[in-house]
């Protein structure tokens, strides 16, 4: 159906179906219980996790697909969350226009960093990247101050011309919406019982435009163009030997996902519509390389995984504080309590960085495939299949 | 296809549970029933403390903190009350806030908008934090009002000493305690020129960001007011760790007083480099050769050590003054931690109290009537005299302290000696002063 296998069509129903419900999925406490501290099921970090799963789709369209590592991927996102904040203060505050122009110029960038970068393969290719990717950073931080607002970032402001909109009424902020008809920070709130979820109408934009990237990899995983992308990655001499040019693939490869980041870079403004330069750093690129390999590199689901993965970690552990374990562990001894809380601190509040870190490590070391292989693997164990078996159809880590 | 068969015993399942799921009370709403965003309920009010925890700024982040929660504990009646005592205005009694008892959640801005932002997002939309404050960077305080006059929120201002933050950024839900460059320059200035002459000719080293730019073009017209002239300024990367190349060219540039326009490990090093180049005991142009800092913290000067002896430089606040507000402070915050509080733990606590006290005066959580309450208002014992929250930009108006490395400090936080305390009026500036021009207040936002 819509021109996809019947596995990978059942994979597209599976997002659907999970992109849709994460109102319910991710609220699984009630409201006001002990691990209400869990729940992710608020605007703000569901949008993140679609937003960042559409840049770490494209990002895998590129690694996953070719083998070239960049690390300079950020530099993308954050290109196209100034173009789009440049469209919310001059033309209208529109997301599409703003989503298309991000798009736009991110290809646009990606075509002219790519075209350079590409000569180049291998650890050479990701200094390249990084090399640029960093160069930007700088460039928006400070040189170009009046173009991206520096340190402060660049934000809509009520002065701003808008020559599409009308003008503000006296006291209204302008917010990004889709053609008037919605605002992206309007929810709807459904309460059952102790449980309240939240609907928001960015999140459900942002999951749409999720669901056709998602698609659109998965075409591009199974064409003739993806698998001449895959024979890049497994030899990329021998490809040329027998008379292929491999430069215009692999550019393509390179915008197509450039163009994925600055999707991303547009739709992260028009949630919140404010773009700063450390989008760009290159601990930013770092995140989207660690969400694919976390993930599963290769595998079409396994970016959209890891990148959720990460993000709640930044999001939901960070804002455990000792109060907050001191609220979990009242009941037990005195003495007991403290002994817990002193080894459980380090790891939460702002520890969270070490419970990831030790994360990425178990899944390296003993997931090599990433999340989807930790799956692939409980499946098989539910299944009673055999150990071997399960190897044989788990996904190979990328290199 | 999937085979499904009816049998009776699962219709009948299947029918209790859903009933089961119907009587639970459910209503569907879209937001704004309450008037405004996130009104508390009647038992318990939650405050969003967002500070850095983690980058460069973690450790006035974990100072900032700190006060927080002690602030929260003077406001629940706890501890000893500290300045609860000391404050002009009375309504506070150490039961909550207006009767709700107040809790707070954290979060750590990395230093980063972006994640400050999603931070703050986070304390509304799932905490339903009522206020944020927090913050030790201008860059992260401009995102976060921003964010909360979007959302509507009151947003009560952290460490941030840039210009932009109630100039060219301000927001009507937007409240800075803190000083701000151009006061720097305004009370620096006259000291600089008392001690040094007026025949001087400066040098700035500039950190290559907005604080940077508002911070070196306050010195620079204050200072250039009083005579002296400025030879050349030049922009460092904010990432840089080694000012040598930067410090090399100043002593033969015809210079004889280095300005620097650095906060933090930036500061550090570069007044670290400077000592080390032997400026200090260099003369230039007959004259000694001197170094300024414009914004000193007790963390700056604990991390240069003793490379800042004798230097000049401006601060909100140091727990060495001699006021009752601020000996109530430090008494109490040297009790619960063991040591005295910086100026961040000073104002992010000062703002706190501020707070709670407007939705007392106003008697309601209402952004609209809190900022109204806040706006113009006159208050003292705070640690800072007599202080004015100015209507025109939510920017306070206070002394502000200029100090200098103290020679012989007595123990590790006795690192600053306060040189003269400025006037109110002569740092105070116009709502329109051009280098607080192109901001908009607007009007505050309730939100839903």
């Amino acid at each position: 159906m819509l021109g996809l296998e019947k596995k990978d069509f059942r994979l597209l129903l599976i997002v659907v179906a999970l992109t849709m419900l994460a109102p319910f999925i991710l609220n699984p406490f009630p409201e006001g219980s002990d691990m209400a501290q869990f729940n992710a099921g608020y605007p703000d970090l569901m949008q993140r996790f679609v937003i960042f799963g559409i840049l770490a789709i494209g990002f895998n369209i590129l690694f996953g697909l070719t083998g070239y590592l960049s690390f300079g991927h950020a530099a993308f996102l954050g290109v196209g969350s100034y173009a789009a904040v440049w469209m919310f203060k001059l033309l209208s505050m529109n997301v599409v226009p703003a989503i298309l122009l991000s798009v736009i110029i991110a290809g646009v960038f990606a075509l002219i960093i790519g075209y350079v970068s590409l000569r180049r393969s291998g650890i050479y290719f990701s200094i390249l990247t990084l090399a640029f990717a960093q160069m930007s950073y700088a460039l928006a931080y400070s040189v170009l101050t009046p173009l991206t607002g520096g340190e402060t970032g660049l934000q809509p402001k009520p002065g701003d011309p808008r020559i599409l909109d009308g003008a503000l009424a006296p006291g209204e902020t302008a917010t990004p919406g889709f053609f008037g008809l919605f605002d992206m920070r309007d929810s709807l709130e459904l309460s059952v019982g102790g449980w309240v979820f939240t609907f928001n109408v960015g999140y459900y934009f942002a999951a749409v435009i999720m669901i056709i990237a998602f698609y659109i990899s998965i075409r591009i995983f199974r064409s003739p163009f993806g698998m001449m992308l895959r024979a890049i990655k497994s030899n990329q001499t021998r490809m040329s030997y027998t008379g292929l040019n491999a430069r215009p693939y692999t550019l393509a490869a390179f915008v197509i996902s450039g163009m994925y980041a600055g999707l991303a870079g547009g739709l992260l403004v028009s949630m919140d519509p404010q773009a700063g330069a450390e989008r760009m750093f290159w601990t930013a690129s770092g995140e989207i390389v660690l969400m694919t390999i976390l993930g599963g590199a290769g595998t079409l689901i396994g970016p959209v995984l890891g990148a959720g993965f990460i993000k709640y970690f930044e999001n939901i552990v960070s804002k455990i504080n000792k109060t907050t374990l001191e609220g979990w562990f009242y009941w037990m001894p005195d003495g007991i309590e403290d002994v817990v809380i002193t080894i459980i601190y380090p790891f939460v509040g702002k520890g969270w960085h070490l419970t990831l870190g030790l994360l990425f490590m178990l899944v390296v070391i003993f997931l090599p495939g990433g999340l989807v292989e930790g799956g692939q693997r409980i499946a098989a164990a539910l299944k009673r299949k055999k150990p071997d078996d399960a190897k044989s159809s788990a996904t190979e880590p990328a290199e | 296809m999937t085979k499904s068969n009816f049998s009776r015993r699962g219709v009948l399942k299947t029918g209790a549970i859903a009933s089961a799921g119907l009587a639970l009370p459910t209503y569907l709403r879209a937001d704004g029933h309450s008037g405004f965003t996130n009104a508390p309920g009647d038992s318990q009010v939650i405050l969003g403390f967002n500070v850095p925890q983690t980058g460069p700024y973690a450790d006035e982040g974990a100072d900032e903190l700190r006060a927080y929660e002690l602030a929260v504990e003077h406001l629940n009646g706890g501890g000893d009350g500290g300045m609860l005592g000391t404050f002009s205005s009375k309504v506070l009694d150490g039961t909550g806030i207006l009767g709700r008892e107040v809790k707070y959640v954290t979060g750590d801005t990395q230093t980063k908008s972006d994640a400050a932002r999603a931070s703050a997002r986070s304390m509304i939309e799932k905490d339903g934090a009522i206020m944020i404050t927090g913050g030790s960077s201008s860059g992260v305080a401009v995102a976060v009002q921003a964010l909360c006059q979007e959302a509507g929120i009151i947003f009560m201002a952290g460490l941030t000493h840039s210009n932009d933050t109630t100039g060219k950024d301000k927001r009507a839900n937007g409240f800075r305690h803190f000083f701000n460059s151009y006061m720097s320059g305004a009370a620096l200035a006259p000291v600089l020129a008392a001690n040094y002459g007026t025949d001087r000719k400066a040098y700035h080293l500039t950190a290559d960001y907005n604080w940077g730019y508002t911070t070196e073009e306050a010195v620079k017209s204050s200072t250039e007011a009083l005579g002296w002239e400025t030879v050349n300024a030049v922009k460092t990367p904010l990432t840089q760790t080694d000012f040598s190349s930067y410090i090399a060219p100043v002593l033969n540039s015809g210079a004889d007083v280095l300005v620097l326009n650095h906060y933090g490990g930036n500061m550090v090093n570069s007044l670290t480099n400077a000592v080390q180049f032997g400026l200090r005991e260099a003369q230039a142009n007959g004259q000694n050769f001197e170094i300024v800092v414009p914004l000193y913290s007790r963390l700056m000067a604990k991390g240069a050590g003793a490379n800042v002896k004798g230097i000049f430089g401006s601060t909100n606040w140091h727990w060495s003054l001699q006021d009752e507000g601020s000996k109530a402070f430090v008494r109490s915050f040297g009790t619960k931690y063991g040591f005295p509080p910086s100026q961040a733990a000073h104002t992010t606590y000062v703002q706190t109290l501020l707070y709670a006290d407007a939705v007392t005066r106003a008697n309601s959580f209402n952004p609209c009537a809190v900022a109204e309450a806040l706006e113009d208002f006159e208050f003292d014992g705070l640690g800072n005299g007599k202080t004015l929250y100015r209507g025109d930009d939510h920017q306070c108006f206070k002394d502000v302290l200029v100090v200098k490395g103290k020679e012989n400090p007595e123990n590790e936080f006795d690192l600053l000696e306060i040189v003269e305390v400025t006037p109110v009026d002569q740092v105070t500036y116009a709502p329109d002063h051009p280098q607080f021009a192109g901001g908009d207040l607007g009007t505050c936002n309730p939100g839903a």
